[in-house]
């Protein structure tokens, strides 16, 4: 038995894999909760009712999609040019905290001011955070993997540092955070009475312009060219430096403007606990999407279903909602067996 | 002065240095196995995770220490085959497939603790391994003897047997060895499979040695560390020895410091040095770093 590449893959093909990889997927969970005692056709319709059963789910669905579909984007920009940002997480928690120091009543400004200058701030301190690791890599050839991974800790350590000293709310009650955001520089509300908040339209505005990027503009063509070998595009001459840079800030600003998205429309202020791992999740999102940046929507509303609904089960049966993390890796595992499967077909012999 | 003086003479430190240094040493062995037969192993995050909880499981559900040891590795081990049949004969994504694996570990672990102990507000506690005096040596515990005999144990296969020789050819040039009619695809998932049993033993010291109980995040990176290493000691097994003991000993000096500086500086400044330091090393390594030459490539038959 031999893997052979596919010469073209159909887009039945490309759609099936996620479908089938989530499938197998949910199938290795069903085991875990059985193990747990509770019978898996009913805690997998706890799940789904919690998710999409009713009008307020839908919104918290979509309000946890929020964050991931930015995420997501994050992961898909970078690995297409075969930049490994494993700090995504760092770099949201960076883009929230410029957010509440420059939305927590720094400047006096109109709301139309200081809003898209809160975000853009936001996105600039995320991709100021993965400028360093990329320097290193390009620069010293440092892997970017672990420097990126480090760095989230370090990132981490910071926040703390500064939620516990000068960022701490005096009227916190001694919580390690933040003050709150001034209402100028809070996202507005989608949908009344519901969590729902503008930065879904900002994060599905964003998707569809990497999409645009990607597929229609010579940048784009020039990261997919880097991503599939960089010394053929050297030799077009491409600046392969150059666009490895600019990838990544435009990977870490999409990751901080999740966090200034996070603290803009839906906390108002910073804890330690804003991100439940969206960083890591957003791999999973965009490896799901199959790096396409229209699929990464998509596959974040899943994902956020996958939470939100195992919160829902949890509360009603015996299954720890840790099985929504045990249900997004092993999303990942089988996404990259059903992409291979899509890419090549096997042959005898 | 003469404080930190009294710090680096004190026998005490030096004994909670090899003690800090002991998961190091067992995480960055098996890095190191893994990546000399060409593998990147980033699964070694989640394979501490899980080897810590499954440690202490055993051992909380009444199995003996050694058991629980015994079970940490097979855990490790069993989520290391799981990286290598992804990576190695359907040749994926070794950066990906080791954050699946990361991920997969830690969140199965994460579950079965809590499935078990659905109301643990503080954890429950085992009765971990006592210190062992040995004459002319610091009391360490059984594990902390056992990481230095593995590293011995690591070089003499890696650099005196034919195996060891198979397994650091493979990672330089699989097509050699192929040639010499050995399976590329077994070395390699074996390799992977050894180096992860190593970090499962590295997450069990934690709660079968270092302390009593299995907290959430409590390898908090040590895993990320521990490939920060491999690159430091130029993936040769003595050299990881020596950077875990000096990562350990700044460690432990720092935990001092803090003691006796306490107050002066946020805490969170000592906490972020050992990361700092990791990357550090990574820039100061990184224009000597002999990476194995297959690190990262997948061989397929037949394919150049």
């Amino acid at each position: 038995m031999r893997l052979e590449a596919r010469p073209h893959v159909p887009l039945a093909l490309s759609l099936l894999a996620p479908a089938g990889a989530v499938a197998a997927a949910l199938l290795l969970c069903a085991l875990l909760v059985a193990w747990s005692g509770a019978s898996v056709p009913r805690a997998y319709a706890l799940m789904a009712e919690g998710a999409l059963g009713s009008r307020f789910a839908l919104t918290e669905t979509l309000t946890r999609a929020t964050p991931l579909i930015l995420t997501g984007l994050a992961a898909a920009v970078a690995f297409r040019a075969k930049l490994w940002n494993i700090g995504a997480e760092g770099q949201l928690y960076m883009g929230a905290l410029v957010a509440v120091v420059l939305g927590g009543g720094l400047f006096d400004l109109p709301s139309w001011l200081l809003l898209p200058l809160v975000l853009i701030a936001g996105a600039a301190a995320g991709g100021a955070t993965l400028l360093g690791p990329a320097v290193l890599k390009v620069r010293f050839g440092v892997d970017e993997v672990v420097t990126t991974l480090l760095l989230n800790f370090i990132v981490l350590l910071f926040v703390s540092m500064l939620l516990e000293g000068a960022l701490k709310d005096p009227m916190g009650m001694g919580w390690p955070q933040s003050a709150p955001v001034i209402e100028a520089a809070e996202l507005p509300k989608l949908v009344e009475r519901t969590r729902l908040h503008a930065g879904l339209l900002l994060a599905l505005g964003l998707a569809a312009l990497l999409w645009f990027v990607d597929t229609r503009t010579v940048w784009g063509y020039e990261n997919r060219a880097v991503g599939a070998n960089p010394r053929a595009a050297q030799f077009a001459g491409m600046p392969v430096t150059r666009i490895m840079l600019r990838t990544a800030l435009v990977s870490g600003g999409l990751a901080g403007l999740a966090g200034a998205a996070e603290v803009t429309g839906l906390k108002g202020y910073l804890t330690l606990d804003l991100s439940p791992g969206f960083g890591y999740s957003g791999i999973v999102v965009a490896m799901l999407a199959q790096l396409h940046p229209i699929g990464v929507v998509g596959a974040a509303v899943f994902i956020a279903a996958v939470f939100v609904g195992a919160d829902a089960m949890s509360r009603a049966t015996a299954v720890p909602n840790y099985i929504a993390d045990v249900l997004v890796a092993l999303s990942l595992l089988c996404m990259m067996v059903a992409g291979l499967l899509a890419r090549y077909r096997l042959r005898r012999g | 002065m003469a404080e930190i003086l009294d710090i680096l003479v004190s026998a005490a430190f030096w004994t909670a240095v090899l003690r800090i240094a002991s998961p190091y040493i067992l995480g960055t062995l098996g890095e190191l196995v893994c990546e000399r037969a060409g593998v990147l192993n980033l699964g070694i995050e989640g394979i501490m995770v899980l080897g810590a909880m499954t440690g202490w499981m055993t051992v909380y559900q009444g199995g003996g220490l050694w058991v629980g040891v015994l079970a940490a590795c097979t855990a490790g081990a069993l989520l290391g085959l799981l990286h290598a049949l992804l990576t190695v004969p359907l040749g994926l994504s070794q950066h990906v497939a080791g954050i699946g694996v990361t991920l997969l570990g830690s969140s199965l672990s994460y579950f079965t603790y809590r499935l078990v102990l659905p109301q643990a507000s503080t954890p429950p506690t085992i009765e971990p391994f006592q210190p062992l005096p040995l004459p002319g040596l610091l009391a360490q515990t059984p594990l902390t003897y056992l990481a230095v005999a593995l590293v011995g144990l690591v070089a003499y296969v890696l650099y005196r047997t034919p195996l060891g020789l198979a397994v650091r050819t493979v990672g330089e040039n699989p097509a050699a060895v192929e040639a010499q009619g050995l399976s590329v695809t077994g070395l390699r998932i074996g390799a992977v499979v050894a180096g992860s049993a190593l970090m499962g033993l590295a997450g069990a010291f934690l709660t079968l040695s270092a302390f009593n109980a299995f907290f959430f995040n409590m390898i908090n990176g040590r895993g990320w560390i521990c490939i920060a290493l491999v690159v430091f000691a130029s993936w040769r097994p003595g050299k990881a020895l020596l950077g875990a003991v000096l990562f350990a000993a700044f460690d432990a000096f720092q935990l001092r410091l803090q003691q006796v500086a306490g107050g002066a500086l946020p805490y969170q400044l000592f906490l972020m040095l050992p990361y700092l330091l990791s990357i550090a090393a990574l820039v100061l390594m990184s224009r000597r770093a002999a990476y194995p030459r297959a690190l990262m490539i997948p061989y397929r038959k037949g394919e150049r």
